[in-house]
């Protein structure tokens, strides 16, 4: 496994945020990489760093990461002030140092928001996702009890336009990305899959409601509509559903507020 | 010596799991919530199996080592997944999905575990659709299929290139709701480091929390496994990064057997290797098999050529002309294995002599490039993201990497290993797809196992478990088991040696690669036996894990899961050297054909090897549980 | 939760009362504008006009009212999630770089504060008569109308009424060159602002969509463009001298 021949290299001086835990002071800290080849890939960057601290001694950078291939999720990081750095709609795993100049000061940050905590240098803690995704974030179907798949024809537009939004990977640079620490457009993205569906229309109101409100309480901040979420996300996920959300919850506002409701309702087994 | 009771029910093959499923004892809802389950593992087989247990009443603790339950590898799927719908009415049915199936694995798999999936293939796309799966339509609304990898009907389905993303949201959304509704108990950034035995019976695991480094203990009355292959034993796979075998590896070590450990699946579209620095293959879907073609120069003076300035006649299309019928869409051991044979014979092409062409001019011409853009320009673009090159302008360079494991534990029929109220599920068990798998059956077989098996199944165990008599965590075993592991994890921090862990993990992949990759031979099996107990003890002697236990520590996790491998890819080699035969995914040079295809021997290996830990420094113990097929004739696979 | 919970309560819901009162004001500026612009019309017009808003009695207070709850809700709304969204990131990025964001996007909080300055003023000049007291139309001689003022063809003010100067107080606040400037500049920050906000609210309502942005921004800008302009025209074309004053409230305002 010989590197190919064609690969130039560059040098970079990585400034990455260094924390040793949620409550420690951090830092950012200057390690220089030579000769790394064009074709490696920014998280392979990070393990080369990283084996040449360890070699060293240092405790390396905590970064997370697991498929990379840019679906998982996992990896987060901020490179030079943009939610998975250079690219357009790739995650940080698909980063290549090619992105990058001979010379230059990459600048390395965690995805900073009150509702992802810092767990460790570059880790943060993004199960807020989880939480909203279980106030309301699914289709209350119990295995075993499903129609044949072909019953509930759906517009192959509206399939179209719910798989769009389904692409969404969770990965929260719409909430580093965005100067409000918001997390609209992960909510719009799920809430506007779901509600695309036949499928999603009998908890199209409730799940609205209560996502919403599960994204304000967990500390996220609100859109001011300037789109740097989309133009951040890894899988470009439009903030036309940001639109939809608003409209959506609008209309669900008003009508649970208005819709009659069964006196024998409340507390089924 | 364990017994190995594969429980196969009995009578006509398509009866066996309706009627298995009448049969088998029931738990009585009102004590369901008295039995507790652990799932270890979020993909989808333990997200499913989660959901569908605590929908059912049970108890569950689910235990990932991921920050959350959506992130699982089964997420990479790009392809789709099979189900025997025959919308297309293309003649597909259950029986010829079970066919395929059970051949495509080199009839190394067992009848009645492929039949059953075959058959609930059909719910888990209602399933899926049900829970809001946006599965690709056709204009009138209806699902859409398409035909994949090796399969002659199209009962493929798909949602763009994310199947694997999509189903696991699906299956991730239903975990949620009965996360929200206190059914399941989650537990993220924690990783399973031990199997707990009380009596005889798993009745626990031993977890570090990744963030506190703290080690912590849980009882329940069964724990399940669903915690994917060992990929990545080979260090560069497809594999997640974090992809490992250390939940699987410490159950074998706790008595689980291990099963065909030499079944290792090779995918031929990856993209190849650019440097030592590497850390990850990128699979590029099978699907492009459909409108691209493979080739490779036939002389060995073009291979550094640019490809367009080959002319026609000096280019080899080699899978079109070994297999005519089939053509590039051959199953992935053969396409693989005969990109191999090209690159031995010096015809590789790229820099590094590893790679051939895949050919997208001729789709170009016939379908125009918007639509060849259409199906496959995120493909592309994920190419050009990696190589920096436009696969419309000239062809995409491929090599086969390691990309799926069919062996794993032992289960029978109700998925329970031979530990009683030991299941396993999805890749890692060992049970459906015998040598090899097709394509979009990984997904099929991780739903099938827990939306629609284990919910049954299990409770045929528990059963027999009185309610409520599970141990309390502060059982000897427990303390034992505890302790053990807070052991064994401050002795890789005392080690403080030169090298660092993925050091090792890089040599011992190549060992694997090299000599028990995709093509073996006794000697080089014999060699790798030699070099990986020798490597494994450098490492245990100079490894170096900075840091400390109690906080999050990424060496340190990798340090364990590595450890695990050196020991798996001992057996691997081992269970390679002892399978005298080529089959699917094993292929031994020494067993071949004239024409290089798999010379299987039915009358030594029809069987399963499920290797039994003996204990430290001790040779594993090789049980054999025989292959009946009372229906199906074993036939030599044929693809020409 | 109730309706009114889910409105004040929810952030998107807060963003719908700024969008809904941005409707209010937007529509008010517009007539605001509409009806200034009878300056550049005889005397008769705009003092016609004034007289006529007088008469409405109550139901001028209703849109005062309105207004100013509109006014109000706007900026609680705006603050509100101003400082939510400080508290959703309480440590800032070493460095950090913005992507699409636009320039207006991005200074709404400064453009809306000048905007709220501009308005106190506007209502201390030429509504309550706290600056400029010898220009303030109450102190200037009454006007007598020529003609017939009519709204929609129905007689609103009959010819030989005698009304307020308000056309004069205009121009003679207008002839202060510190103030027109002021005027300019602070009109020129209020377009400025509704060029996110006029766009912004169709998001916030839903109605927005990629198939139609494109139309919609270059509507918004034509949109600002002309408020911007037809703003500009007043004082511009005072300072300019361009529209006299009529000479007794030219004398009276004469110190």
């Amino acid at each position: 496994m010989v590197a190919e021949t064609n690969s130039n290299t560059i040098s970079i001086t990585l400034r990455v945020w260094r924390q040793a835990g949620p409550d420690a002071p951090g830092k950012f800290v200057d390690y220089p990489a030579a000769n790394l080849s064009t074709h490696m890939s920014f998280l392979e960057m990070l393990d080369v760093v990283n084996d040449g601290l360890t070699l060293k001694g240092e405790e390396p950078i905590a970064f997370a990461h697991d498929c990379r291939e840019g679906i998982c999720g996992t990896c987060s990081c901020t490179i030079n002030g943009k939610a998975h750095g250079p690219g357009h709609g790739v995650a940080t795993c698909q980063i290549y140092m090619r992105a990058f100049r001979d010379g230059e000061v990459i600048v390395v940050e965690p995805f900073r928001a009150k509702a992802f905590p810092l767990v460790k240098d570059l880790v943060v803690d993004r199960s807020a996702f989880d939480r909203i995704i279980q106030a309301g974030g699914f289709i209350s179907v119990r295995t075993g009890a499903a129609p044949d798949a072909n019953s509930i024809p759906v517009p192959k537009t509206d399939a179209d336009l719910a798989m769009d939004a389904a692409a969404c990977i969770g990965c929260g640079a719409c909430v580093a990305a965005c100067k409000n620490a918001s997390a609209m457009l992960f909510v719009a993205a799920k809430v506007s899959q779901l509600g695309l569906l036949p499928q999603g229309q009998p908890e199209r109101d409730s799940r609205v409601l209560a996502m919403v409100n599960t994204m304000d309480a967990l500390g996220f901040g609100s859109c001011t509509n300037q789109y740097e979420c989309s133009a951040a996300c890894p899988k470009t996920i439009s903030h036309d559903f940001i639109a939809r959300l608003n409209r959506d919850y609008l209309k669900a506002s008003v009508r649970s507020a208005f819709k009659p409701v069964s006196s024998a309702a409340g507390g089924s087994g | 010596m364990a017994k190995l009771d594969s429980k196969i029910p009995a009578g006509p093959l398509a009866d066996k799991w309706r009627r298995h499923k009448t049969e088998i004892k029931l738990v009585n809802p009102a004590n369901k919530r008295k039995y507790e389950i652990i799932v270890v593992g979020a993909g989808l087989a333990g997200a499913s199996a989660s959901a569908t247990l605590a929908e059912l009443g049970y108890k569950v603790k689910n235990f990932v080592f991921h920050d959350s339950p959506r992130r699982a590898h089964s997420i990479a799927a790009q392809g789709g997944i099979n189900a025997a719908k025959n919308y297309q009415n293309d003649g597909d049915s259950v029986h010829r999905l079970f066919y395929d199936t059970l051949k495509g694995g080199d009839y190394r798999s067992r009848e009645a575990n492929v039949h059953r999936l075959a058959e609930v293939s059909v719910n888990i796309i209602d399933q899926c659709v049900a829970q809001g799966v946006p599965f690709a339509r056709e204009y009138g609304g209806l699902l859409a299929n398409r035909s994949f990898g090796g399969a002659q009907v199209s009962r493929t389905f798909y949602a763009r290139g994310q199947t694997g993303q999509q189903l696991l949201l699906g299956a991730y959304s239903a975990l949620s709701r009965m996360i929200a509704a206190g059914g399941v108990e989650q537990h993220t950034n924690s990783e399973m480091l031990d199997l707990v035995v009380v009596d005889g019976h798993a009745k626990g695991i031993i977890v570090r929390n990744l963030i506190t480094g703290e080690i912590e203990r849980y009882a329940a009355d069964a724990v399940i496994l669903a915690t994917g292959g060992y990929g990545n034993v080979f260090n560069l796979s497809t594999y997640a990064r974090g992809s490992n075998v250390t939940a699987s590896w410490r159950a074998y070590k706790r008595g689980a057997c291990f099963a065909n450990p030499c079944y290792t699946q090779i995918h031929p579209t990856c993209i190849p290797v650019t440097g030592d620095y590497q850390s990850k293959l990128t699979l590029m879907s099978e699907s492009l098999r459909n409108d691209g073609r493979i080739w490779a120069p036939k002389n060995k003076a073009d291979r550094l050529k640019p490809p367009a300035s080959i002319p026609e006649a000096d280019r080899d299309y080699y899978l079109e002309r070994m297999y005519p019928s089939f053509g590039n869409l051959a199953p992935r051991d053969i396409a693989s294995r005969a990109a191999k044979r090209v690159c031995d014979e010096g015809r590789g092409v790229g820099e590094t002599g590893l790679g051939v062409y895949l050919d997208f001019a001729d789709a170009i011409n016939r379908l125009g490039e918007p639509v060849v853009r259409e199906r496959y320009g995120n493909l592309f673009d994920i190419y050009h993201e990696i190589t920096a090159e436009s696969a419309y302008q000239q062809p995409m360079r491929i090599f086969p990497a390691v990309h799926y494991t069919m062996g794993g534990l032992w289960v029978d029929y109700n998925l329970m290993s031979n530990v009683p109220g030991l299941f396993v599920l999805g890749e890692a068990n060992f049970s459906d797809h015998g040598a090899n798998r097709l394509g979009a059956s990984a997904l099929m077989q991780g739903l099938a196992d827990g939306y629609f098996v284990i919910p049954y199944t299990i409770g045929d165990y528990l059963a027999g478990q009185k309610p409520g008599a599970r141990p309390s965590v502060d059982a000897p075993e427990f303390k034992a088991a505890a302790e053990n592991i807070r052991a064994m994890t401050e002795r890789f921090l005392q080690i403080k040696g030169k090298e660092t862990v993925s050091h090792y993990h890089k040599r011992l992949g190549k060992i694997l690669w090299e000599h028990c990759g995709m093509a073996r031979t006794r000697a080089s099996l014999e060699q790798a036996l030699k070099l990986i107990p020798a490597l494994r003890d450098e490492f245990w002697a100079n490894v170096t894990v900075p840091g400390s236990a109690a906080t999050l520590n990424q060496s340190l996790e990798q340090a364990g899961r590595v450890a695990d491998f050196f020991e798996l890819g001992e057996l691997l080699c081992l269970d390679a050297l002892t399978r005298e035969e080529s089959c699917g995914g094993h292929f031994r040079e020494e067993y071949q054909y004239p024409d290089g295809e798999c010379k299987r021997d039915d009358e030594k290996f029809a069987h399963v090897a499920a290797w039994e830990f003996q204990g430290a420094g001790k040779p594993p113990l090789r049980n054999i549980e025989p292959l009946n097929y009372e229906f199906t004739k074993m036939s030599v696979r044929n693809y020409k | 939760m109730n309706l009114a919970g889910s409105i004040f309560g929810s952030t998107i819901g807060r963003k719908i009362i700024i969008a809904a009162t941005g409707v209010i004001l937007i529509g008010f500026v517009i007539g605001h504008l509409v009806g200034n612009l009878q300056i550049f019309e005889e005397a008769d017009r705009l003092n016609g006009y004034g007289a006529f808003l007088h008469q409405l009695g109550p139901l001028l207070w209703v849109a005062r009212i309105v207004l100013l709850g509109s006014v109000i809700l706007h900026i609680w709304a705006a603050t509100v999630l101003t400082l939510e969204n400080h508290a959703a990131r309480q440590i800032k990025y070493g460095v950090k770089h913005t992507i699409q964001a636009t320039l207006a996007s991005r200074m709404m909080r400064w453009t809306g504060v000048v905007v709220l300055a501009f308005l106190l003023y506007h209502l201390a000049h030429f509504t309550l008569g706290f600056t400029s007291v010898a220009t303030y139309k109450e102190n200037l001689p009454l006007y007598t109308m020529v003609g017939d003022y009519r709204v929609a063809g129905f007689l609103a003010v009959k010819s030989g009424t005698q009304v307020l100067d308000v056309r004069s107080m205009v121009i003679l606040g207008f002839q202060q060159p510190v103030v027109a400037l002021f005027y300019i500049v602070a009109v020129g920050l209020l377009s400025f602002h509704l060029l996110h906000g006029a766009d912004s609210l169709f998001q916030t309502f839903g109605w927005r969509s990629q198939k139609w942005a494109g139309a919609l921004r270059k509507l918004v800008i034509v949109f600002c463009a002309i408020y911007f302009l037809g703003n500009l025209a007043i004082p511009g074309a005072v300072l300019l001298g361009k529209i006299p004053v009529a000479e007794p409230a030219r004398a009276a305002a004469r110190p």
